[in-house]
């Protein structure tokens, strides 16, 4: 590991609704992971959840957000690194071994692409999916649809035929 | 002109099986691949996804109580446990506090969520390893549960019954009074499922030293809930982050020792007998009262001020058109489900829909380390594992 120094790590921390946390560079993901994991002070020994959250329109779009949690203390931490669509991130299995498949589905979600992640590929969409389901620009109905043809006698894959599309309600009222 | 030995070249391959989708003992939609040499795994790759609803999409575009039904959903064993951490969500970004008698509903509710899912558990994972009849019985006295899910809100499974801001409606007349009778015989029917499993010699042969997980392991493995206690660490969130009425109930929580398959059907069996003696203590002390908020801007107004008050009726109208506007801001809030830790992560911008709903489903990390507790172990074990793992899809696939 790099020498353990702490001034590197971003201090730009958050305490909101009783929560800590912590935004920090993406280059510096592994070390302060590490860090938190080992430190005396911190100690944060499971790793809960690997979220990811797409926020359309800003220049780093994606956020990763780790969620520690310090059986010690009994304290939760929350990590967040941003990235945009083409930056791909280090992945964290080997400072915390069940980040496996919570990076899988940041990458079959988002498209978030994790560099030595033992076994990057697909975990909840179909097999032959094509897309990042969660990302904002990517419809609620989705581009293809499966039905069973009576003729071919086969399931067929087909791109979407909506008789009425999907209406969204504008309920806010401008006056509220 | 014969082949001497050494021109042919031998190559060993391992087996692999696929212990497909449908599948009697894969609970549910699993489908695993294994990597066999002879009857001793060598490598399982679970395969998920066969469930998978988009629920984190669709929620994001619907309101925060349209989205409410959708965590029944997920657990669809243990039905309550995600309305409520949902609830007990949007209650911290949105300030909303819940009165006495609504959190000692949702604590009566919750217990009783706890012994549904734990019946089906060690029903279930009894009924995969050969043992027919603790199944039978475990879902007779389900029925009498999802009987009084049924007489509260009018379901019996899928309830949309724990709310943002209290619960939908309150007990009904002679609700308690039942459910102290159910409790009365409770303890009878656990003893009846214990005489036939917990000192049975084949049932100990099967799960005694299977799948066993060090302290260690587990905390590696991001474990929760009865997977964490089993192995010997003690933590409960009802006890070390307490939401609820939970710091005010006394209760005890079950820690296993050898981590094994065994220690953990006797935690869920003691953690049963616990709910019974949280429920008993609730009942006690349980006191007439409002159900929800009195705040008509968070929750709806009674019938009675929709019908006769101004303001009740636009509340109304209001609160079932646009919903509940949460101001902006992001919460990741956690609960003990029967499964685990169950955790939601919701960020709102300050409209009436979820920005984004992250749902963390204990099964998906427990699952996760199914290839790793299944070493070296034959095929009948994974069957005891992926029962002691108390998977569902529904959560795990979302």
């Amino acid at each position: 590991m790099k020498n353990l120094n702490i001034k590197k790590i971003q201090n730009k921390s958050q305490f909101l609704n009783l929560e800590i946390n912590k935004v920090i560079v993406y280059s510096d993901l592994i070390f302060s992971l590490f860090y938190y994991k080992q430190h005396i002070g911190t100690q944060c020994n499971l790793l809960s959840c690997i979220s990811g959250v797409d926020f359309l329109g800003k220049t780093y779009r994606f956020s990763i957000v780790y969620h520690l949690l310090s059986l010690k203390f009994n304290k939760r931490l929350k990590l967040k690194v941003f990235v945009n669509e083409i930056t791909s991130v280090e992945s964290c299995t080997q400072v915390y071994e069940n980040a496996n498949w919570w990076e899988r589905e940041i990458w079959d979600m988002y498209g978030i692409y994790f560099i030595k992640h033992p076994d990057l590929r697909r975990i909840l969409t179909d097999y032959g999916f094509e897309g990042h389901p969660l990302r904002k620009d990517f419809p609620l109905s989705g581009f293809l649809e499966l039905r069973f043809d009576n003729i071919q006698k086969s399931v067929v894959i087909q791109p979407i035929e909506l008789s009425q599309e999907y209406r969204s309600f504008q309920y806010e009222m401008p006056w509220v | 002109m014969y082949l001497k030995k050494q021109n042919i070249a031998t190559e060993i391959k391992n087996f692999t099986i696929n212990f497909g989708p449908q599948h009697p003992a894969a609970h549910g939609v699993l489908r695993l691949i294994l990597e066999l040499k002879g009857e001793v795994i060598e490598r399982a790759d679970p395969h998920i996804g066969l469930l998978h609803r988009g629920t984190e999409k669709l929620i994001e575009n619907k309101s925060y109580i349209q989205a409410l039904p959708y965590f029944d959903r997920l657990d669809y064993v243990s039905m309550m446990s995600q309305e409520h951490t949902y609830s007990l969500a949007i209650e911290r970004l949105a300030n909303i506090t819940v009165p006495v008698r609504a959190r000692c509903i949702r604590v009566i509710f919750l217990e009783i969520t706890r012994i549904l899912n734990h019946l089906l558990a060690v029903g279930c994972h009894a009924m995969d390893v050969g043992a027919m009849t603790p199944f039978l019985w475990a879902f007779e006295e389900r029925e009498k549960l999802m009987e009084f899910y049924e007489r509260v809100s009018g379901a019996r499974m899928h309830a949309a019954f724990i709310r943002p801001g209290g619960v939908s409606a309150d007990l009904p007349l002679g609700f308690l009074d039942d459910l102290y009778l159910f409790i009365d015989q409770f303890n009878l029917r656990l003893d009846e499922i214990d005489e036939v499993l917990t000192e049975n010699r084949i049932w100990k042969e099967r799960l005694v030293n299977i799948g066993t997980v060090t302290a260690k392991d587990a905390i590696r493995w991001g474990f929760s809930g009865v997977m964490l206690r089993g192995s010997g660490i003690c933590y409960d969130i009802r006890k070390f982050e307490p939401y609820e009425n939970y710091s005010d109930i006394d209760f005890s929580i079950p820690v296993g020792i050898h981590g094994d398959c065994y220690d953990r059907y006797l935690l869920r069996v003691a953690e049963m007998r616990e709910s019974l003696k949280i429920i008993e203590q609730v009942i006690g002390f349980i006191t007439p009262g409002l159900i929800k908020t009195e705040n008509i801007k968070q929750t709806s107004p009674s019938r009675s001020d929709v019908k006769n008050s101004m303001e009740g009726l636009i509340h109304h109208f209001k609160l079932f058109t646009e919903g509940v506007v949460v101001p902006t801001g992001e919460v990741y809030t956690v609960t003990e489900a029967p499964k685990g830790e169950f955790g939601v992560y919701l960020i709102s911008d300050g409209s009436n829909k979820p920005y984004r709903c992250k749902i963390k489903a204990p099964g998906f990390a427990h699952l996760q380390a199914l290839n790793f507790m299944s070493k070296g172990l034959m095929i009948a074990d994974i069957v005891t594992i992926i029962g002691t793992l108390d998977i569902v899809f529904g959560e795990v696939d979302r």
